[in-house]
């Protein structure tokens, strides 16, 4: 297997940002393909093409456009969910970062399809430099008349304004992210109806991740088949693998889907120098915990579904034998706590007492029945919370005690945790002598 | 021949349309169910409650709490039966025909969510039941006994809260008892329209807040704050000032003990309690509420649930104003004022009622000979009152001079009353509200003055598209919630603004001056079928207003309703407490009505009289010259009156005065004889709302107080007659006895519009009305409803104020010769010219200290206090 740089090809140019670098690699090419074709044929294309949604769910995407009713004269939108935020994932705001043009020119293909003639980019806030630079980039396809009113000339008018988020996880969620955009609190909606009915301002709304956007212009400029091509039978193209923790060259690897971690793990340079792998997340922190028996499974929406957890974004978080897996789940679970949007019971009140249970595990305060009490929780919680937020905070709950039981009983047993965290650290750690108290102080959630 | 059946014209009377039904099953009943219904509404169809915190059949679901959980499956296209693969909420699952549903009650996995949701509500709930107001009778309480575990397995540090925060006077948020579902920050959205809450906050930290600058960036916008409440006061999220007239529903809501009343915090509890249905008794709606008294006091007061009237909403004056029938003032027997011999009177005294009795009795009958009674019952009665008071005024004093209106009125009024209100029974509904294409208020400002009626226009307009517009000098935040149209008028100025419609809506072309340019195309929704024009009492003060109104509806097929502010006005003029009308809308001057309202009383020797009588200012006018002999005057209020010092002097100069009354007033101080009289609470009854739909209830204390009927009925056997009023039964009886009236109806008011006033330079055009809470002594004894009442404010547009040198926030003073207030200013989009005052606020009594009324001129000028 080997790398297919498609979307990251730019990346080592020099000023790669720049609308320049990424026409003379080729870009606009597709935008121009797609504006000579009928919008319905760009959307067959795309459902020829196989792209299946890259921001965790794997939905067809070419399926969901379809979606859209017939034009009733009134406006339709298109929104680029750039509120990356799952723990591990680092896919987006690297392609936004380095190769900004490619999303764009997705944008203006994609609004051409369904017949959108006002497109949002939602970023997240806090990485201010992504925000910079789309704004720069957008201003620059201005500039050059692939946006504005008629579009390099074929009459098509489009607008793009790109919306800094103030930084809630929660408005990763597509309808929550509408709200946001909207100008509300930041909370899910009920569904039905769904984006696709009433989405932004109570119209028809597409609502598609950074990088399924960013992989149209090539499926339009090379043709579906290209694409179908690449990857397994039912998970089609390339993607990006985000490889973090203790590996030795962590970064961005665009490959087909259906990729091993084996295999990406040779083209990181392996583990860190003398560790194992002890386990690992296929998708982000929200996907259930992978040990070294899945190193082998390729990396698709199937085979990772088969092996009891979910592609999710592609987030491979390596962790070696150093690690405590109670205290990576506490850490996660602290994550959970603090981004539930608070709506609905189960994620607001249940993540509050993972939290807890949790971090008295880690310090040996836990008891026998935790575990057990943790599993229960985690039924509580997976299915019953109003979106799929609550769903991810059992993940690496239950995958954990699942795999690493054992680990969990020696901290109740040992009254302690057994491990070094400095041993884990990639940097000079000093571990904190006292833990603050988990709920100190009145709210008691810091 | 078409395949299609041509749909029935929607305003078109033809059969009930049957609603498509969708069959499906809850634990293995079948039931079938309108389309769109939701699953959890469809299971109480078949007696299986699913629990629920967010759920409200009221409001928008919200699926927030999770409680409502069940296993559902439903047929794929080919008929077989597919599990979903989670428990789905029901509170916002439509029922969708061959679904399966099992609850709680036949799926351990539907049971074990809600266990599972219990638990997490209860971990971070404060075990503070035994004090806490809901505790008793908590949804909370009630549901964690039915669908919880006897135990719970959360040993770690609870979310804990500073407690409570004050949102009003009147309204507390205890936010550690919050289960977050919502309730009450969806009912100011989506019912009252005045958001003062809102969530904020993520994860377990979110809660319940009010505007908080700190949270929320302060934009709190500049200028006078208009509607800003006399207590203490947080911004809404609109950066207002927070007033509500609704915020007690939302403590009525809460499905935990979060949101508590001050006034009845820690009172009580629930089981303590004893509960009487009620009808609320501050407004002309007939609002069902709900009376819960322990050993003889009312503890506090609940909305009740009547979904054609005031579906479960109340006003906050109808739920707090309660303590006034039990005021220190109120009158427990009988007085009668000592006189001297040589006839100087001296002062009040408790007497027997059979002491009491004969002196009214004998100074009645004297004053009768001595130029005759005036009647002034008030606006307050219940109808079988009414009745007992209009057959006492015509039977046993033999006169027509007998008016209910305690306020601004008119000949013009009372002919219209008597034309196109009396006897016609239940017109417009508030239903119709909800779906009429257009509502047109002309003297009427549906939130102060009509509360509930202001929320059912507020959801017509919300829900149904219902377009509001108001005659009126400026819009109000009601009429901004009601997404209106102000058709801006000063007062006096109404019938010119309905002419003008009439000729607009029948084609006609108005001139340029008549304000046609403020006329957008979709005051053509008036003119469609189904359309309602909302008329309030305040008409009475602008000549050719009723008739201008009657003719708009006759020309746009537009359907009329006159709303008034009390309670008991519609019923009144249901039994003649005008001096032109007979009960049932018989025309006083009409031979026939006169002979059938004497048969129904078996009247034999006594006629009613054939003139129509005074109305209350001629009464006082008559009392003031000695024309008339005495009166007998029943819970008025003088300063209520359009010229309070007038009423003063005619009550001290009448020759003998009778007053019924549930509290001393200032009528005590001129009565002969005073008899007490029951308040509602202590009394069964029934009001007629504005819609004439009968509103009965029962007496919710066990008293010795008499109503009035029965006052009355005991007066008259003294005077040797009989009014059929002993008992509540015969009283009620008595009312249907007429029958109803098939002769000539009353001929419509004629009028003519009035000159507007010049306005000379220093002076403005008055315009006034009552705020729902203001200075009123219906609201007596209860300071937290008070601190939520609006201050006193002259609104003045920005050029008028410039006129009188005085910008937002400033001071100035509005005087005529006989007095002057003094209030701050607050400049608003309106009519140039006018300054509007709240009628009766307190520091700001119009009638009393200005003796003005509006459309009167009054001077304005910059105060320096």
């Amino acid at each position: 297997m080997t790398l297919t740089p498609i979307l990251t090809d730019t990346w080592d140019a020099e000023r790669s940002w720049k609308l320049s670098t990424y026409e003379a690699a080729g870009g606009y090419d597709g935008l121009r393909a797609a504006l000579a074709m009928e919008p319905g044929a760009v959307v067959q294309a795309v459902k020829d093409s196989g792209l299946r949604g890259r921001g965790g769910a794997g939905f067809p995407t070419g399926m969901k456009w379809g979606f859209l009713p017939p034009p009733d004269g009134g406006p339709r939108y298109l929104v680029v969910n750039a509120d990356e935020s799952e723990p591990g994932t680092c896919k987006d705001i690297p392609l936004m970062l380095t190769s900004p043009q490619h999303l764009i020119e997705g944008v203006i293909i994609t609004s051409y399809a369904i017949g959108c003639h006002h497109a949002f980019i939602y970023v997240r806030g806090e990485v201010l430099h992504v925000y910079r630079r789309l704004l720069a980039a957008v201003e620059e396809a201005y500039a050059a008349g692939y946006l504005g009113k008629d579009v390099l000339g074929t009459g098509y008018d489009l607008e793009v304004t790109v919306h800094a988020g103030a930084g809630a996880y929660i408005c990763g969620e597509e309808t929550a992210l509408l709200d946001s955009l909207e100008g509300l609190r930041g909370q899910p909606r009920l569904k039905p109806p769904f984006p696709a009915v009433a989405g932004l301002y109570a119209r028809p709304t597409v609502v598609n991740n950074v990088e399924s956007i960013a992989s149209v212009p090539g499926i339009i400029k090379n043709g579906a088949d290209w694409f179908a091509a690449m990857g397994t039978e039912k998970s089609q193209g390339h993607g990006l693998f985000s490889l973090s923790g203790h590996v030795q060259r962590p970064g961005q690897y665009e490959a087909p889907l259906g990729v091993t971690l084996r295999e990406l793990l040779d083209l990181a340079g392996g583990m860190r120098e003398g560790h194992e792998l002890k386990f690992w997340t296929p998708g982000g922190s929200s996907t259930p915990i992978f040990t070294a028996d899945q190193l082998d499974t390729p990396l698709d929406y199937e085979s990772v579904g088969a092996a009891g957890s979910m592609l999710g974004t592609r987030a491979l978080q390596i962790f070696d034998e150093t690690v405590c897996v109670v205290r990576a789940v506490s850490r996660w679970t602290d994550f959970y706590a603090h981004e539930s949007c608070g709506k609905c019971t189960p994620c607001r009140e249940g993540t509050y007492w993972m939290k807890q249970v949790l971090h008295r595990l880690e310090t040996g305060e836990g008891t026998d029945g935790d575990m057990d009490l943790l599993l229960d929780l985690c039924d509580n919680i997976l299915g019953r919370a109003f979106c799929a937020l609550g769903d991810g905070a059992t993940s690496p709950v239950t995958s954990s005690i699942k795999l690493f039981r054992d680990e969990y009983q020696a901290h109740v047993d040992g009254h302690g945790c057994p491990f070094d965290p400095s041993a884990a650290a990639l940097f000079l750690y000093t571990p904190k002598s006292a833990r603050t108290p988990a709920l100190a102080g009145a709210g008691g959630h810091r | 021949m078409t395949v299609t059946t041509p749909k029935p014209a929607a305003a078109e009377p033809g059969p009930v349309q049957k609603p498509d039904l969708v069959t499906f099953s809850v634990d293995g009943v079948e039931l079938a169910v309108p389309k769109g219904t939701l699953v959890i509404r469809a299971a109480e169809q078949a007696g299986i409650q699913i629990p629920r915190f967010c759920d409200h059949p009221l409001l928008a679901p919200a699926g927030a709490c999770r409680q409502c959980l069940v296993e559902v499956a439903t047929p794929d296209r080919e008929g077989n039966l597919r599990p979903m693969p989670k428990p789905q909420a029901s509170c916002t699952l439509e029922a969708t025909p061959g679904m399966v549903v099992k609850t709680q009650v036949t799926s351990p996995v539907a049971d074990k969510a809600q266990q599972g949701v219990m638990e997490l509500l209860l971990m971070n709930h404060p075990l503070d039941c035994p004090v806490c107001d809901k505790g008793g009778e908590c949804p909370l309480q009630n549901q964690a006994m039915s669908n919880g575990r006897a135990d719970s397995r959360f040993q770690d540090v609870k979310r804990r809260f500073p407690k409570p925060v004050t949102i009003s006077t009147q309204i507390l948020l205890d936010r550690e008892r919050c289960v977050l579902c919502q309730r009450c920050t969806r009912f100011t959205e989506e019912i009252a329209g005045d958001t003062f809450i809102a969530l904020q906050l993520r994860g377990a930290e979110q809660q319940i807040g009010r505007y908080d600058v700190d949270v929320l960036d302060g934009d709190a916008r500049g200028g006078t704050a208009v509607d800003r409440p006399v207590g203490e006061a947080y911004p809404d999220t609109s950066g207002q000032p927070f007033s509500s007239y609704y915020s007690g529903n939302t403590v009525q809501i809460c499905p935990v003990g979060a949101l508590t009343s001050a006034a009845y915090r820690f009172r009580s509890r629930p089981f303590d309690l004893v509960s009487t249905p009620g009808i609320g008794e501050h407004d002309a709606c007939g609002s069902a509420i709900r009376v819960d008294h322990r050993r003889g006091v009312v503890m506090r007061r609940l909305s009740g649930e009547d979904p054609v009237v005031n579906e479960e909403w109340i006003t906050d004056k109808d739920r707090f104003a309660f303590t006034w029938q039990s005021a220190p003032d109120r009158v427990t027997t009988p007085l009668v004022r000592d006189v001297a011999e040589d006839g100087t009177k001296g002062e009040l005294r408790p007497a027997s009622w059979a002491e009491a009795l004969e002196v009214a009795a004998n100074g009645l009958s004297a004053a009768r000979t001595a130029g005759g009674v005036g009647v002034l019952p008030g606006g307050r009665l219940t109808v079988e009152d009414a009745y007992a008071w209009s057959r006492f005024a015509r039977t046993v004093l033999g006169t027509n001079d007998v008016d209910q209106r305690a306020r601004v009125h008119s000949a013009e009024e009372a002919a219209f009353l008597a034309h196109s209100v009396a006897g016609t029974g239940v017109g417009v509904t508030f239903g119709d509200l909800e779906k009429a294409p257009a509502v047109l208020l002309v003297g009427l400002e549906a939130e102060e003055e009509a509360g509930v009626t202001f929320l059912r226009l507020r959801k017509g307009a919300e829900r149904h598209g219902v377009k509001v517009f108001a005659v009126a000098p400026y819009a109000s935040r009601g009429l901004d919630r009601m997404h209106g149209t102000l058709l801006p008028a000063a007062p006096g100025t109404e019938a010119e603004w309905l002419d003008g419609l009439r000729t607009r809506l029948t084609g006609g072309l108005l001139p340029p001056e008549a304000g046609s340019a403020l006329l957008g195309p979709e005051i053509e929704a008036l003119a469609q079928p189904g359309s309602v024009i909302l008329v309030g009492e305040r008409l009475a003060g602008s000549p050719g207003a009723y008739p201008a109104a009657l003719a708009l509806a006759e020309a746009t097929g537009a359907r009329l309703a006159w709303i008034p502010r009390r309670a008991g006005e519609r019923g009144g003029v249901e039994a003649g407490l005008l001096p032109n009308l007979l009960p049932g809308g018989r025309p006083v001057t009409d031979p026939a009505a006169r002979a059938e309202i004497a048969a129904a009383w078996g009247l034999t020797g006594t006629s009613i009289p054939a003139e129509p009588g005074l109305d209350t200012t001629g009464i006082l006018d008559a009392l003031s010259v000695g024309a008339l002999g005495g009166v007998l005057v029943g819970g008025v209020e003088l300063a209520d009156l359009p010229d309070p010092a007038h009423a003063r002097r005619a009550l001290a100069a009448a020759g003998f005065v009778v007053s019924l009354e549930v509290r001393a007033s200032e009528a005590t101080r001129y009565a002969d004889v005073v008899l007490p009289v029951a308040p509602p609470v202590e009394r069964s009854g029934s009001y007629w709302n504005w819609e004439g739909r009968v509103r009965a209830f029962p007496a919710a204390l066990d008293s010795s107080a008499l109503p009035d009927h029965r006052v009355l009925d005991v007066l008259a056997a003294q005077l040797g007659t009989s009014l059929g009023a002993a008992t509540p039964v015969e009283a009620h009886l008595a009312v249907a006895a007429p029958g109803p009236w098939t002769g000539l109806r009353a001929t419509a008011p004629g009028g003519e519009a009035g000159e507007p006033p010049v306005v000379a330079p220093g002076h403005a055009v008055l315009a006034s009305w009552r705020l729902m809470l203001d200075d009123a002594r219906g609201q007596d004894g209860e300071a937290f409803l008070a601190g939520t009442a609006k201050r006193a404010v002259a609104r003045m547009s920005a050029a008028t104020a410039a006129s009188f040198d005085v910008y937002d926030g400033d001071t100035v003073t509005l005087a005529t010769d006989r007095g002057s207030v003094t209030v701050p200013v607050a400049v608003a989009d309106m009519v140039d010219g006018v300054v509007w005052v709240p009628l009766a606020s307190a520091g700001c009594r119009v009638h009393d200290t200005l003796g003005a009324v509006p459309g009167d001129l009054v001077r304005v000028e910059r105060s320096e206090a």
